[in-house]
C-alpha cells in the first residue's frame, strides 16, 4: 500500500502556503483517495503554525479527519536556501516514511528535491503533468523540451514527484465543513553549517514587471518589431510604446523569442524592457496561459515548444508562410503588427473609459 | 584576488533544436529515431554555463576549467569541433549512449565518479557548473545529484549571474517565480551552479583557441571511459509525439481595424 507525503512551503511573506503548494495538496488528496493511501502533509516554513489552518479538511475525499501535518519551524526556513531546505525536507521524509512524495515544482523545491531523494535512497521525476494509471501508478512528463510526451513508472520507493504548477486546482478548505482538529507534528532538524544567506530579491532593471504568470493572455513579441519597416527605418521606440500600452490595457504577460532577446547582447536596437526572463521556448520558459498572441515572430519550432501549454493561439505576421500557419496556431492574421496593435490599443483604451 | 577556482562544467549534447524529433523503441528502451544521424549541439543552458565559466576563469587568474561531457564518443568529437573554438578548456569525456530517456541518477553517478577521478582537481576549490535543465531529459536533477554525491552543501539553480568578491565569497542571482531573481551570498567554493541563460553572448569562433583545445581533446576522446547507465527501475509505459497539429485559419483579407476588433473580442471573451 502506498503512503503519500505532500511537501509544501510558505510564500515570500511567510504567512501563506504558495498556490503551487496548495495545488500539490489537491493532487495528494485525489491520489490518496484513488490509491486508498495514507496522506500526510509536510510544511517548510519559519512559522508553520500560521499555515496549517488552511489545510484543515485536507484529508482524502470522503474522510472527515484532517490529514496529519508535519512541520519544520524556525527562522532558517524563512529563506529558500539549499542547505536548510534539503535538511528540512529530508527530516520530513524520514519522519513520514512515505512511498510517494508529491511537491510543487517551484524554484524552492526544484533546488533541493533531487538531493533529498538521494539522501533517503529514493528516485525523482520532475515537471510531472499528470498522475494516473488504471493498473498501477504512473505519471506523465515531457522530454526534449515539451516535444515528446512519456508515461513512466518506477519500482523504486520513495518516488519523488515534482508537480508542474497549473496542472491541479489549488486546495481550498470548505468553509462549511466541520472543522477537524489540526494535528501538527513538529519535526526537529539538525541544520548543517549555513554558508549561504539569502539577501533579497531583485527584479530586472526595467520600468515595470512584464512577466505575469497568472495572466489569462501571453503576448509574445518577436524580432520583427525591431526590423526595418516599409519606410526603410526601424521603429523600436514606437514598438516599445505599443507593446507596453497593450500590456497595461490587457494585463497580459510578455514573452519573447530568443532572437529578439539576444539582440540586446549584440548591440542592436532592442526593446528596453525585455530580458532573458521573458524568453519563451527551447532555452526559455514554457508558461501556462489560457491564450497566446504572437506578433512579429516566425513561429520556428525552438520557439513554439515554449507554447505547449498555451490554450488558444493566435498570431499576427506579415509572412503567410511563417511557422504559425503550419498547424501551430488557431488563427494567423497576415498583417502589419504595428497597424493592428495600434488599433487594438485604441479599442482597449476606449473600452476602459 | 587570492582565491582560485577549479571549475568543472557538466554539459551533454542534444539534437539540434531545429531538427524534427520522432521517438522510437529499441531493445534498450525508448530513443530518438536516427538520433546518431541528427546534427548535435552542446546543450544550450550548459553552453551558457561553459561561457560563464570561461569568463570567470579569465577573471580569476590561476583558475582551471574542465568540460565534463557525456555522450557517444563520435558525437562528442563532432560537437567539440565547434565548441572547442569558443573557449579554452580541458575535455573530460564519458563515452555513453546519448539521449534524454536514460535515468538521471545513473547519469549523475557516471559524471560524479569521473569528476572524482580528475587529476589535480582540488574539491575545496570546486565550482560545479552546468545547465539548470537539459534540453533532452529536462528534469533539472542530474547536476543536483552530482553535487550531492560530491557532498557539496551549497547549490544554486536558474543562475543568471555570479559576482565573486575578493575573499572568495560570491553573490548569486537565481531565477524564481514571477520574473524575479533571488539574491544570495555564498561563503565560497565548493558550490553547484546550475545556469539559466546568464548574461554572456555566445563567443565568436577563435581558431587559435580551437587548435590549442584540439591538442588535448582528441587524446582525451581516445581515452574516454565507457559508462553503462542503469535504468534504476525506470519503465516507460508510452512515449509519443503530442497531438499538436491545429486547424489553422489563415486570414489574409481583413483590414487592421477588422483584425483589431476580432482580437479585442477574443481577448475579452471569458475574462
Amino acid at each position: 500500500m502506498e503512503s503519500i507525503l505532500v511537501l509544501t512551503h510558505a510564500d515570500e511573506s511567510g504567512s501563506a502556503l504558495t498556490k503551487a503548494s496548495l495545488e500539490a495538496v489537491t493532487a495528494g488528496r485525489d491520489l490518496a483517495a484513488r490509491l486508498n493511501a495514507e496522506l500526510r502533509i509536510g510544511i517548510v516554513a519559519a512559522k508553520p503554525q500560521l499555515l496549517s489552518k488552511g489545510l484543515l479538511c485536507a484529508a482524502p475525499k470522503g474522510l472527515q479527519c484532517a490529514a496529519p501535518v508535519l512541520a519544520v519551524a524556525g527562522e532558517a526556513f524563512a529563506q529558500a536556501r539549499f542547505a536548510s531546505d534539503a535538511a528540512a525536507c529530508t527530516e520530513l521524509c524520514r519522519a513520514a516514511q512515505p512511498t510517494l512524495v508529491l511537491a510543487p515544482h517551484s524554484s524552492r523545491f526544484a533546488r533541493v528535491m533531487a538531493a533529498v531523494a538521494h539522501r533517503v535512497g529514493g528516485a525523482i521525476d520532475t515537471h510531472i503533468a499528470a498522475l494516473g494509471g488504471a493498473e498501477g501508478f504512473e505519471t506523465t512528463r515531457w522530454f526534449y523540451r515539451q516535444r515528446i510526451e512519456a508515461v513512466i513508472r518506477r519500482d523504486k520507493r520513495p518516488w519523488f514527484l515534482l508537480l508542474e504548477p497549473g496542472t491541479n486546482p489549488a486546495f481550498a478548505a470548505d468553509p462549511h465543513a466541520p472543522a477537524a482538529p489540526s494535528d501538527q507534528i513538529a519535526i526537529a532538524v539538525e541544520l548543517p553549517e549555513l554558508r549561504t544567506q539569502v539577501t533579497g530579491f531583485r527584479a530586472p532593471k526595467v520600468d515595470e514587471q512584464t512577466i505575469r504568470p497568472d495572466a489569462q493572455l501571453l503576448f509574445v513579441a518577436g524580432a520583427g518589431w525591431t526590423k526595418k519597416q516599409p519606410d526603410g527605418q526601424v521603429h523600436t521606440g514606437e514598438a516599445a510604446e505599443l507593446i507596453l500600452k497593450f500590456l497595461r490595457a490587457s494585463g497580459a504577460s510578455l514573452g519573447s523569442s530568443k532572437s529578439l532577446v539576444d539582440q540586446g547582447g549584440e548591440g542592436n536596437s532592442v526593446l528596453p524592457f525585455l530580458t532573458h526572463l521573458n524568453q519563451v521556448g527551447q532555452t526559455g520558459a514554457t508558461p501556462r496561459h489560457a491564450k497566446g498572441l504572437s506578433t512579429c515572430c516566425h513561429g520556428e519550432e525552438p520557439h513554439v515548444v515554449g507554447w505547449r501549454f498555451i490554450g488558444e493561439r493566435r498570431a499576427v505576421n506579415l509572412d503567410p508562410n511563417c511557422g504559425w500557419t503550419r498547424g501551430k496556431a488557431d488563427v494567423v492574421y497576415i498583417a502589419d503588427a504595428f497597424a493592428v496593435m495600434q488599433r487594438v490599443n485604441a479599442l482597449l483604451g476606449s473600452s476602459d473609459t | 584576488m587570492a582565491t582560485t577556482f577549479h571549475i568543472a562544467v557538466c554539459a551533454g549534447i542534444v539534437p539540434d533544436p531545429l531538427q524534427t524529433l520522432e521517438p522510437t523503441t529499441t531493445p534498450g528502451g525508448p530513443a530518438i529515431k536516427n538520433e546518431m544521424l541528427l546534427p548535435a549541439v552542446l546543450d544550450p543552458w550548459a553552453a551558457s554555463a561553459l561561457y560563464e565559466a570561461a569568463d570567470l576563469a579569465s577573471r580569476v587568474p590561476g583558475s582551471k576549467l574542465w568540460l565534463v561531457s557525456l555522450g557517444p564518443k563520435a558525437r562528442l568529437q563532432q560537437v567539440m569541433m565547434t565548441v572547442a573554438q569558443k573557449v579554452a578548456f580541458e575535455l573530460v569525456p564519458i563515452d555513453s549512449p546519448q539521449g534524454g530517456f536514460a535515468d538521471a541518477a545513473a547519469t549523475a553517478e557516471a559524471i560524479a565518479s569521473t569528476i572524482e577521478a580528475i587529476p589535480n582537481l582540488d574539491r575545496a576549490k570546486l565550482l560545479l557548473f552546468g545547465g539548470w535543465e537539459s534540453a533532452s531529459r529536462g528534469a533539472g536533477v542530474t547536476l543536483q545529484f552530482v553535487g550531492e554525491r560530491l557532498r557539496i552543501a551549497d547549490q544554486f539553480f536558474g543562475v543568471d549571474q555570479i559576482i565573486v568578491h575578493d575573499d572568495g565569497s560570491f553573490e548569486v542571482l537565481e531565477r524564481v517565480e514571477g520574473g524575479k531573481h533571488q539574491v544570495s551570498v555564498c561563503a565560497g567554493a565548493p558550490a553547484v551552479l546550475g545556469w539559466a541563460t546568464g548574461n554572456l553572448a555566445e563567443p565568436r569562433n577563435n581558431p587559435q583557441i580551437g587548435m590549442a583545445n584540439m591538442r588535448t581533446v582528441m587524446p582525451a576522446l581516445q581515452r574516454a571511459k565507457a559508462a553503462a547507465l542503469d535504468a534504476n527501475g525506470l519503465r516507460y509505459v508510452a512515449v509519443s509525439l503530442p497531438r499538436q497539429q491545429r486547424e489553422t485559419r489563415v486570414v489574409q483579407d481583413m483590414t487592421p481595424d477588422q483584425i483589431a476588433a476580432e482580437l479585442v473580442a477574443w481577448i475579452g471573451k471569458d475574462r
